[in-house]
């Protein structure tokens, strides 16, 4: 091969390394988007109202996963990798979910009647609370995170497109996906949880305990998100107490997206989300990754204003 | 763990009143070793991976349980309370006596007399900070336009303020225009930039109009950041001129003084005019899309164009708000108008009661300056702010000033207006 | 009884307002120095260690008669390196009669807070601000500082990369900031203007955000070389991680935000071979060990980021008041200005524009998990 054509073909394989990279690594991000946004579009399927603290709940179950582990690697020493990851793991759900369930009964139970905007304040106000209350708790460095995400010797040769963790992320977000579809579709609690976003009062009604629902929701979008944070601060290697923040926002965006209230439409509005700013970043400029996701946003809502798989709200008179 | 039923056990064996001691007790106990359990990691187990070092507090988790013991008996009392007089009109400040002429102008001169004089007998440092409260009461009334009166929630507030400030810097920095002849022109260029972006959520409500302005503030902040050709980018702008006297060069001391006379005078403008509009045509129009925008298609109102106005009205404040915190601080850049702005100021408007100017003032008031004198604990005092605000909403969530009921009492020949 | 809430609201805010005037005790023979940085929030890390430089140059000032008799007392306020919150802080020094202050450390928080210390001809020496224009642009006559500016340290790293490291394709990488983008900005300028290189690519990357694939993907397509990066130490691990993970061993170099222990224990063993610029390593001079010691006995900690450097702004200080005899403003400059002072840093001075004269920077390596400078 002439040297031209060498380069132009190592540009091409370039090219396309560059392409499928930033596609699977889109797909990883829009991942960790969706086990996020999952739990707010449950929510708000239900009780109607956007759950600022979310994003601080993805940071609680991180960190509580941080605790655990190094807990366990530091006081015993040589446990079995799987083991460590499964304890952390685990810790991290059942911190994260009991934060969520107790969130939900003092800050928001008492607020069911109440002006929407109030709760969403008082939402405002838990996920200040929790930030800082981790924040004193804890520290405000970043912390390096012990790599949990085992490494998958089949991968190694694909190393520089996608790595044993994105792989990782986007596995179990598929998974979690079908879990929660057929928890939804076949289940009697997922019977249930239909009934009461449609309609809380006729729920009641029909001897649905509605508070058990809301309850119930509010624990399965806590462990999805402390899940996300989990894998991505094993997947970056640090964390600190402040990263909710920026992924809520970005998780609250794809929710909206793809049709708050919608589960289908949280996962495709994330993944959709995860992809732009991948793509954007890598083709056009990383200086705007933020405002790409903002601007297709603003586009879909434009066109279809109830989101991509949004349901269309008739107002009634 | 069903209350009624803990309640029933309890009286059936002991009696009315033991009963009820003996549940709320079992239910405070309950409730400690629950906060205890499911905060155990965070609370007791200190790690820090950097030094790698792990530090046990056990401790914590002893002060955590009797604090939610004795909370929990007091968080349950005021919720009954507050539950027990839903069914009853809100307890509302009666502001019918504020209403009437014969008060309301001495108290309001009395007020204002009050904050003109401050800067003369006030430390510098205390003149700067409730500068910046003013400059804050007017960025939340003129959210309160878009937000409490219009009642469309705008999460990008923030931009309308970037853009203001922005203008006035580079008009100043680049082209040597003055403060006063910049006020007015970058008033007008966040109006314009209110009114574009208001076309496209027109047809969007609620939530999605929400994360739509939320999406605007960003973009806006994002574009102030790396279009560094227009706007220096995160560098910022520095050295923007103070407004001038006359034409002399004032000192630090008396330029914030007559910097803090002039934002002054700005916000009691902005109030007065707010007030005005409260109750004209258009604040009308804005109250019943509020309160129900079909209705009040119905009833001819062109909702478009209140739309429109309210959105535009809304940034026009902001704009004078960005211009005078540009002369204040003398340098600006964009880690100053992030969303976490947007969100206060909302919270301002939330807190104060939405629609109430009165109560937006206070609460905008309180909420800068508390954290200001709180500088001591700074750690504790963001805590402290979550907490305020979750109480605030659960306990009041009218806010300071309940807007929620306004009719009108006709008794004998005085007619007071309760609101 | 309805009227008063709105009186009571009042009197709420006067008494806050007076409760955070409280504490301001005026003594005559005293010199008041104001110490100012982030002291919380993430950057807390960079401000802190001044502090505790300053403290113990004051103690052993004070234990030692104070400056002519003089007693110095600190006054420590925290701007969490926001430029708003800077010029709070500023104005709370001014109010306190403070005759100079040693800080800020971020340089936005220190352009606000001069435009608040200009006017009062305060004196500011900051230890860690390296924001170019501060000195070279004119307009801060009151400004010093004990750190080389950042065209210095871009200009350094960029020789290194091309000169020591061959590098003819660079990629340069920032955080957006003020501080990592002007380093960058410079970075550029002078590999373009020094022709030996090309720059294939120029991006910012966004704080905090939740990985930093796209970037790397963009970085390997475009054939770079080796990457100069302006920003600070949390990006920074989070970018060299991905990378080495990826099987990307490219060589990294970076600014004095990175060149910081932390760095290392936070990237662990991905840091290895990393380059960064840092001021020039004059641990060894008996001042900065004793300064060192000093820091370990009191605080039981290893000092931590721009310790020696404020140590040194802290003994240039006292040493021109002290000369100057006088704790007016222009007689402090004129004495900073003239006299050479051993420091921490070695025998240092200032120059016209407020740059120290006798200090520099180099390039250090993370070798076995330390930072080891190359010579």
């Amino acid at each position: 091969m002439t040297p031209e054509l060498h380069l132009r073909y190592i540009g091409g394989i370039m090219q396309l390394d560059l392409f499928i990279g930033l596609l699977l690594g889109g797909l990883a991000k829009g991942s960790i988007y969706a086990l996020i946004a999952l739990g707010y579009t449950m929510v708000y399927g239900i009780v109607q109202l956007i759950n600022f603290a979310h994003g601080e709940i993805y940071m609680i179950g991180a960190f509580t996963a941080l605790i655990v582990s190094t807990v366990i690697s530091y006081t015993m020493p040589g446990t079995n990798m799987y083991v460590n990851l499964l304890l952390s793991l685990l810790a991290a759900i059942a911190v994260a979910s009991a934060f969520a369930y107790t969130m939900e009964k003092i800050a928001y139970k008492p607020l069911r009647n109440a002006a929407r905007l109030s709760v969403l304040i008082s939402a405002i106000g838990v996920s200040i609370f929790l930030q800082n209350l981790v924040l004193v708790l804890q520290t405000p460095d970043f912390l390096p995170y012990p790599a949990l995400l085992p490494e998958i010797k089949a991968l190694e040769p694909f190393r520089n497109v996608i790595s044993s963790s994105q792989f990782i992320i986007i596995l179990t977000t598929v998974v979690v996906m079908v879990l929660l579809t057929i928890l939804i579709k076949f289940t009697r609690i997922g019977k249930a949880m239909r009934a009461t976003s449609q309609d809380k009062t006729m729920a009641q009604l029909i001897g649905i305990n509605v508070n058990r629902i809301i309850s119930i929701t509010f624990l399965i979008g806590a462990a999805t998100a402390s899940l996300g944070g989990v894998m991505i601060s094993a997947n970056t290697g640090q964390m600190n107490y402040y990263i909710g923040f920026l992924a809520g926002i970005k998780a609250f965006v794809a929710a909206v997206l793809g049709g708050i209230g919608s589960i289908p439409g949280a996962v495709l509005g994330s993944l959709v989300l995860g992809l732009t700013e991948s793509f954007g970043s890598g083709y056009i400029s990383s200086d705007y990754e933020d405002a790409f996701a903002f601007i297709f946003l603003i586009i879909i809502l434009i066109f279809k204003p109830e989101g991509i798989l949004g349901k269309s709200e008739n107002q009634k008179v | 763990m069903n209350e009624k039923k803990l309640n029933s056990f309890f009286i059936k064996r002991f009696g009315p009143t033991w009963g009820f001691v003996l549940s709320e007790c079992t239910k405070s106990i309950l409730t400690a070793l629950w906060f205890m359990l499911f905060t155990l990691p965070l609370v007791v187990v200190k790690v820090n991976t950097i030094n790698r070092t792990i530090t046990w507090r056990w401790n914590y988790v002893v002060f955590l349980g009797i604090a939610t013991f004795i909370l929990s008996f007091m968080w349950r009392y005021f919720i009954r309370k507050r539950d027990a007089r839903a069914g009853s009109e809100r307890r509302q400040i009666n502001l019918a006596l504020f209403h009437d002429p014969k008060y309301m102008y001495p108290s309001m001169g009395i007020i204002f007399v009050i904050f003109a004089v401050f800067p003369f007998v006030g430390s510098l440092y205390q003149v700067t900070v409730l500068s910046t409260a003013l400059i804050y009461v007017m960025l939340g009334v003129g959210l309160n336009v878009v937000v409490g009166l219009g009642g469309m929630l705008n999460l990008g507030y923030v931009a309308f303020y970037a853009v203001g400030a922005y203008t006035y810097a580079l008009l100043n920095v680049n082209f040597g225009l003055g403060f006063w002849i910049s006020l007015p022109i970058a008033a007008l260029i966040s109006t314009l930039f209110g009114l574009i972006l208001s076309l496209p959520v027109l047809r969007l409500r609620g939530d999605y109009l929400a994360i739509v302005t939320l999406a605007f503030g960003e973009i806006t902040r994002l574009v102030l950041e790396n279009f560094g050709v227009l706007t220096q980018g995160p560098s910022g702008i520095r050295s923007i001129a103070r407004p001038g006297f006359l034409g002399m060069h004032l000192k630090l001391q008396q330029a914030s003084i007559y910097m803090y006379l002039i934002i002054l005078g700005m916000t009691v403008l902005t109030l007065f005019i707010v007030y005005r509009l409260e109750n004209s045509r258009i604040g009308r129009a804005w109250q019943a899309l509020r309160e129900d925008e079909i209705a009040s298609k119905a009833m001819g109102i062109n909702i478009s164009m209140t739309k429109l106005t309210s959105f535009a009205l809304g940034a026009t404040w902001a704009g004078f708000a960005g211009v005078l915190f540009a002369a204040k601080t003398t340098f600006i850049n964009p880690a100053s108008f992030t969303l976490w702005e947007s969100i206060v100021i909302l919270c301002f408007v939330v807190l104060g009661g939405m629609g109430s100017i009165l109560g937006v003032t206070v609460a905008a008031l309180i909420l800068t300056v508390l954290p200001e004198s709180l500088r001591a604990f700074s750690e504790l005092r963001m805590l402290v702010y979550g907490v305020v605000l979750v109480l605030m909403m659960i306990f009041r969530p009218g806010g300071i000033v309940d807007m929620k009921k306004k009719h009108y009492n006709f008794n004998n020949n005085v007619q007071t207006k309760e609101a | 009884m309805r009227i008063s809430r709105k009186v009571s609201a009042i009197l709420l805010v006067a008494l806050a307002l007076i409760f955070s005037s409280c504490g301001k005790s005026s003594g005559v023979k005293e010199i008041v120095v104001g110490v100012a940085g982030a002291h919380s929030g993430d950057l807390a890390s960079y401000g802190l260690p001044t502090v505790n430089a300053v403290k113990l140059v004051a103690e052993e000032i004070n234990a030692a008669g104070g400056i002519d008799g003089k007693q110095i007392r600190l006054v420590i306020e925290d701007d969490q390196c926001k430029p708003e919150v800077a010029t709070n802080t500023a104005t709370k020094l001014v109010g306190d009669k403070v005759v100079a202050v040693i800080g800020h450390i971020c340089s936005g928080a220190t352009k606000a807070a001069l435009g608040i210390y200009n006017d009062s001809e305060i004196i500011c020496i900051s230890p860690s601000a390296t924001n170019p224009p501060l000195t070279q642009s004119g307009d801060y006559p009151n400004f010093f500082r004990t750190i080389a500016p950042d065209d210095a340290q871009a200009k350094l790293d960029v020789d290194f990369a091309t000169d020591k490291l061959s590098l003819k394709k660079i990629a340069v990488i920032h955080d957006k900031g003020d501080y990592g983008k002007g380093f960058a900005e410079f970075a550029k300028s002078f590999i373009e203007a020094g022709g030996k290189a090309e720059v294939v690519l120029f991006e910012g990357i966004t704080p905090g955000a939740v990985d930093y694939n796209a970037i790397i993907n963009k970085i390997q397509a475009s054939g770079a070389e080796g990457i100069i990066y302006g920003g600070y130490h949390p990006e920074a691990s989070k970018i060299v991680t991905q990378m080495k993970k990826k099987g990307m061993n490219l060589p990294f170099i970076s600014d004095d935000g990175v060149k910081d222990d932390t760095f290392i224990k936070v990237a662990g063993e991905f840091a290895e071979g990393v380059y960064a610029s840092g001021p020039i390593d004059t641990t060894s001079s008996p001042i900065a060990q004793k300064a060192i010691k000093a820091h370990q006995d009191k605080f039981g900690t290893e000092h931590g980021a721009f310790y020696i450097n404020a140590y040194a702004a802290a003994l240039a200080l006292f040493n021109a008041i002290d000369k100057a005899d006088s704790t007016e403003p222009a007689a402090i400059a004129a004495a900073l200005r003239s006299e050479k002072v051993d420091t921490t840093l070695g025998t240092i001075g200032f120059d016209e524009r407020g740059d120290a004269i006798g200090i520099g920077f180099s390039i250090y390596q993370v070798k076995d998990g330390k930072y080891v400078e190359v010579k």
